[in-house]
C-alpha cells in the first residue's frame, strides 16, 4: 500500500519487487533533482537514460514516452512536483471556487452531492472548462492556458464515452497516435496496455460487445495510455451495477495504486471515495467544505451531508468541559472535554429507545422525542425521531416490535457518553 | 469477465426501432370526411406513376434506351450529378459542422439562408447564378478577366447549378445528425491528445457517417432531377449540357415514347433511392 505522502513510494514498477541497489540510487535524485533530468522510466534498467526511450516498460513511468509541454524544457530546480491548482469557474448563478494540492501518487477524491460542482472541477482541470480566475500547475508547469489536447491530463469519463467505431484496441492506441506514435508503435503499447487490464482476448471488440466492467477497464487503459501526469475520473463505478461494482472497485484500487502521477476522482459514493482514495475532498456548493483522510473524515464530519454520508448523528453546539450545549437547546454528555464551538457525533446504533423514561439515572444523555418515520435499512430500522434533539435511531426488527414503533409514538431516546464523539468546530 | 456484467451503455443503440402493426380494428370508425379524401390523395399521387408504367412503350424500351442521344443524357446526367454531390460534400459538411458545433452572433440567420435553396424556385437559382458566375456577373467578370473561365453553359456549369440546388439537402440532414451526435466524444478526444481537426476527421466524421451518407444520396437524387437552376444558367447543349430531365422535356415535343423511356429510367431511379433511404426515413422517427 502505498504512502501518499511519500510520492517515491508509489513507484508501480512491476520489476521492483526485490530490493535492488540500483533502484535504491537511482530514486532520490529523481526526488530532488527530478525537474533536471526527466524521470527516467521505471523499469530498473540500471544505465542511465539519454533522452526518454520510448521503452515498452515505461507505461506508468508517465514522462517516459510523452511529449508534454512539462518535460520539454528547463525549469526552476525546485519545481514542486505534483498538483497544485486553485480552480475558480464563475458562472452567474453557480459558482465553483477550491484549492487543490496532491503530490505525486496521491489518490485524491472530490465528494459532494449532485450540483456541487464536482463535474466542473475536473472538467476544470482537464481544460473542457476554462477558469474564470486562479491557476493550475502541474509539475510546477503552468496549465491554465494549455488548451485540453496539449494537457499531460488522462480522463475517465463517467459513461466512458469510448468511441463507438473503433476496437476497444484501437480505442486505446488513439491517445499514442495523436502523441506522434506510428500505428504499429501505438497498437503495440495498446495490445500492452489491455493485457495488463486482462482484456487481452478483447482488443478487438467493439465497445458495444463489452461488458460494462471491460469498459470501464478500456477505458481507463485508454486514460493511462497517454503516461498522463494528472488521471481524472469521473464517477468511475457510477454505470456499473452492484456486484462487478465490487469486483472493478478492487481493481481499480489497485491500478491507481500502480499510478505513479496525481490521480483525482469524482464520486458521489462515499464508500467508492474511501476504498480508491488516499485524501477526501468534501465539496458542497462550489466551496470545500472539508477535506482529510478518510479516516479522519468518517469519524469527525462537519457538516450534515457528510455525517449523513457515513452515516452519523452530527450536532454543532458550544463546549465547556464534558458537556456540550447544543444551538437548539438541549445538550450531551461526552467523555472528551472541550471548550468552545464543537461538534458531537455518535452512530445511530449508539441510541437506546424506551416507551417509559428508564429508572436508572446513570444514563445522562436522555431526551424525549417522538417517532418521525420508520424505513428498513439492512437487517435493522431506522426510526427517525423529532422532538427535543431529532436524532437517528437503529434497532432490530424485534426490538422495534417490542417497543410498538409506529409514527407519531413518544419514546425516551439514550446515549452513552462514552459512545459520543466530540470535537473542535 | 463474470458474465453478470451488463453491456456497455456506451455508442449509440443499433437495434431498430419496431415497426408498428395496424390492427384489424383500425378501419374501424375512420369518418368518412377523412376516407374519402384520403384515398383521393393517395389515387392522386399514384395513377400518374401508374399511367408512366402503362403507356410505357416496353417492347421498344430496349432500342430507345440504347439510342446514343439517351445514353449521352444518362452519362451527361450521372457524371454531373455525382460531381454536384462531391462539390456539396467537401462544402457541405463542414458548413454543416460550423452551423451546428460552434456559436457566432446570427448563426440562426445564416442558418435559414442556407436553406433559402430548398424552397427558391430553382429557375430563380439559375438566374442569381448568372448574375453571379455569368460573364458579366459579379464573380464571373473576374474569373473570366483573370483566369479566361466561363462557366454558364458549359458542363461545369450544370455541375454549380445542380450543386446550388442540392448541397442545402446535405447540410441540413448532416447538421440534425451532427446535433443529435454527443459532442462529448468529442472532448474525450481531445483529452487524448487530438486538435479539434484531428477529433472531427477520426471521431465524429465516422459516427456521423450513416447521416453523411443518406444526406449525399438526397443531394444526388436532387441533383439528377435539378431542370430548372440547370436549363437557366447552363441551357440545354446535347452532350454538354444536356442532361436526362432536360432530355426528357424536349423529346416530350417530337418523341412522346422517347421521353417515356427516359422517364422510366428517372423513375427507377428515383424508386432505388426511396429503397437505399427507407430504414432511415420509414422506421425511424
Amino acid at each position: 500500500m502505498t504512502n501518499p505522502h511519500h510520492p517515491t513510494d508509489a513507484d508501480p514498477s512491476p520489476t521492483d519487487g526485490t530490493p535492488n541497489p540500483a533502484e535504491g540510487r537511482r530514486m532520490p535524485p529523481r526526488r530532488t533533482d527530478g525537474p533536471d533530468t526527466p524521470p527516467a522510466a521505471a523499469d530498473g534498467a540500471p544505465t542511465p537514460l539519454g533522452p526518454p526511450a520510448p521503452d515498452h516498460e515505461t507505461d506508468t513511468g508517465g514522462a517516459g514516452g510523452n511529449p508534454n509541454p512539462a518535460e520539454g524544457r528547463p525549469t526552476a530546480p525546485h519545481r514542486p512536483a505534483g498538483l497544485d491548482a486553485h480552480l475558480v469557474v464563475d458562472r452567474g448563478a453557480f459558482s465553483l471556487d477550491i484549492e487543490l494540492t496532491a503530490a505525486p501518487g496521491d489518490v485524491l477524491a472530490l465528494l459532494g452531492p449532485n450540483g456541487a460542482g464536482k463535474t466542473t472541477a475536473l472538467r476544470a482541470l482537464a481544460g473542457l472548462v476554462p477558469l474564470t480566475a486562479g491557476h493550475l500547475r502541474l509539475d510546477g508547469t503552468p496549465l491554465e492556458r494549455t488548451p485540453p489536447e496539449s494537457r499531460p491530463v488522462g480522463v475517465v469519463f463517467q459513461d466512458y464515452l469510448l468511441f463507438p467505431h473503433l476496437s476497444a484496441l484501437d480505442n486505446v492506441a488513439f491517445g499514442p497516435r495523436c502523441h506522434g506514435a506510428s500505428k504499429s508503435e501505438a497498437r503495440a503499447q495498446a495490445t500492452e496496455w489491455l493485457t495488463r487490464m486482462g482484456l487481452a482476448d478483447h482488443t478487438g471488440a467493439k465497445p458495444r460487445r463489452l461488458s460494462g466492467g471491460q469498459a470501464q477497464r478500456v477505458a481507463l487503459a485508454r486514460a493511462l495510455a497517454t503516461s498522463p501526469r494528472l488521471l481524472l475520473l469521473d464517477e468511475p463505478l457510477a454505470a456499473l451495477d452492484a456486484r462487478t461494482r465490487l469486483e472493478i472497485r478492487a481493481q481499480l484500487r489497485r491500478h491507481l495504486n500502480e499510478f505513479e502521477a496525481v490521480a483525482v476522482l469524482v464520486t458521489h459514493d462515499p464508500l467508492d471515495a474511501m476504498v480508491l482514495a488516499d485524501r477526501l475532498v468534501v465539496v458542497e456548493h462550489g466551496r470545500i467544505v472539508q477535506h482529510g483522510t478518510p479516516t479522519d473524515i468518517a469519524r469527525r464530519p462537519r457538516t450534515d451531508y457528510i455525517a449523513q454520508l457515513v452515516g452519523l448523528n452530527l450536532y454543532r453546539g458550544h463546549a465547556e468541559g464534558h458537556t456540550v450545549r447544543l444551538d437548539s437547546g438541549p445538550s450531551i454528555t461526552t467523555t472528551e472535554a472541550l471548550s468552545g464551538p464543537a461538534f458531537v457525533a455518535f452512530p445511530p446504533s449508539a441510541v437506546n429507545l424506551f416507551r417509559e423514561r428508564p429508572a436508572g439515572a446513570g444514563a445522562r444523555n436522555l431526551w424525549r422525542c417522538e417517532v418521525g418515520g420508520l424505513e428498513t435499512h439492512g437487517d435493522q430500522i431506522r426510526a427517525d425521531l423529532t422532538g427535543e434533539l431529532p436524532l437517528a435511531a437503529d434497532l432490530t426488527t424485534v426490538a422495534a416490535a417490542e417497543l410498538d414503533l409506529r409514527p407519531g409514538a413518544p419514546v425516551w431516546a439514550t446515549v452513552k457518553a462514552t459512545q459520543t464523539h466530540a470535537y473542535p468546530a | 469477465m463474470t458474465s453478470l456484467d451488463k453491456p456497455a451503455a456506451a455508442g449509440p443503440r443499433t437495434d431498430r426501432p419496431r415497426r408498428r402493426r395496424v390492427g384489424t380494428g383500425a378501419r374501424r370508425g375512420v369518418p368518412l370526411p377523412l376516407l374519402v379524401p384520403g384515398l383521393l390523395g393517395l389515387a392522386f399521387l399514384l395513377v400518374p406513376l401508374l399511367a408512366l408504367l402503362v403507356r410505357a412503350p416496353w417492347r421498344g424500351l430496349p432500342e430507345q434506351l440504347t439510342s446514343p442521344e439517351v445514353w449521352q443524357a444518362l452519362q451527361l446526367s450521372l457524371i454531373t450529378a455525382t460531381a454536384a454531390t462531391a462539390v456539396s460534400l467537401v462544402l457541405g459538411v463542414p458548413l454543416a459542422w460550423l452551423l451546428a458545433r460552434t456559436e457566432f452572433p446570427g448563426r440562426g440567420l445564416l442558418r435559414a439562408l442556407v436553406t433559402l435553396p430548398l424552397v427558391l424556385p430553382p429557375v430563380v437559382g439559375g438566374v442569381a447564378l448568372l448574375l453571379a458566375l455569368g460573364r458579366n456577373g459579379i464573380v464571373g467578370k473576374w474569373l473570366d478577366a483573370w483566369f479566361g473561365i466561363t462557366l454558364p453553359f458549359t458542363t461545369t456549369g450544370v455541375i454549380i447549378a445542380e450543386a446550388f440546388v442540392a448541397m442545402p439537402f446535405l447540410v441540413i440532414s448532416v447538421e440534425g445528425t451532427l446535433r443529435a451526435a454527443d459532442p462529448r466524444y468529442e472532448e474525450a478526444a481531445t483529452t487524448l491528445g487530438a486538435s479539434r481537426f484531428t477529433a472531427f476527421r477520426r471521431v465524429t466524421l465516422p459516427l456521423i457517417a450513416p447521416g453523411i451518407a443518406a444526406g449525399a444520396v438526397l443531394a444526388w437524387a436532387r441533383a439528377l432531377g435539378e431542370f430548372g437552376a440547370t436549363i437557366t444558367f447552363a441551357g440545354n447543349f446535347p452532350g454538354r449540357t444536356q442532361t436526362m430531365p432536360l432530355a426528357v422535356y424536349l423529346a416530350l415535343q417530337n418523341d412522346p415514347d422517347a421521353a417515356i423511356a427516359l422517364s422510366l429510367v428517372l423513375l427507377a431511379v428515383s424508386i432505388a433511392v426511396l429503397a437505399g433511404l427507407r430504414d432511415r426515413w420509414m422506421t425511424a422517427s
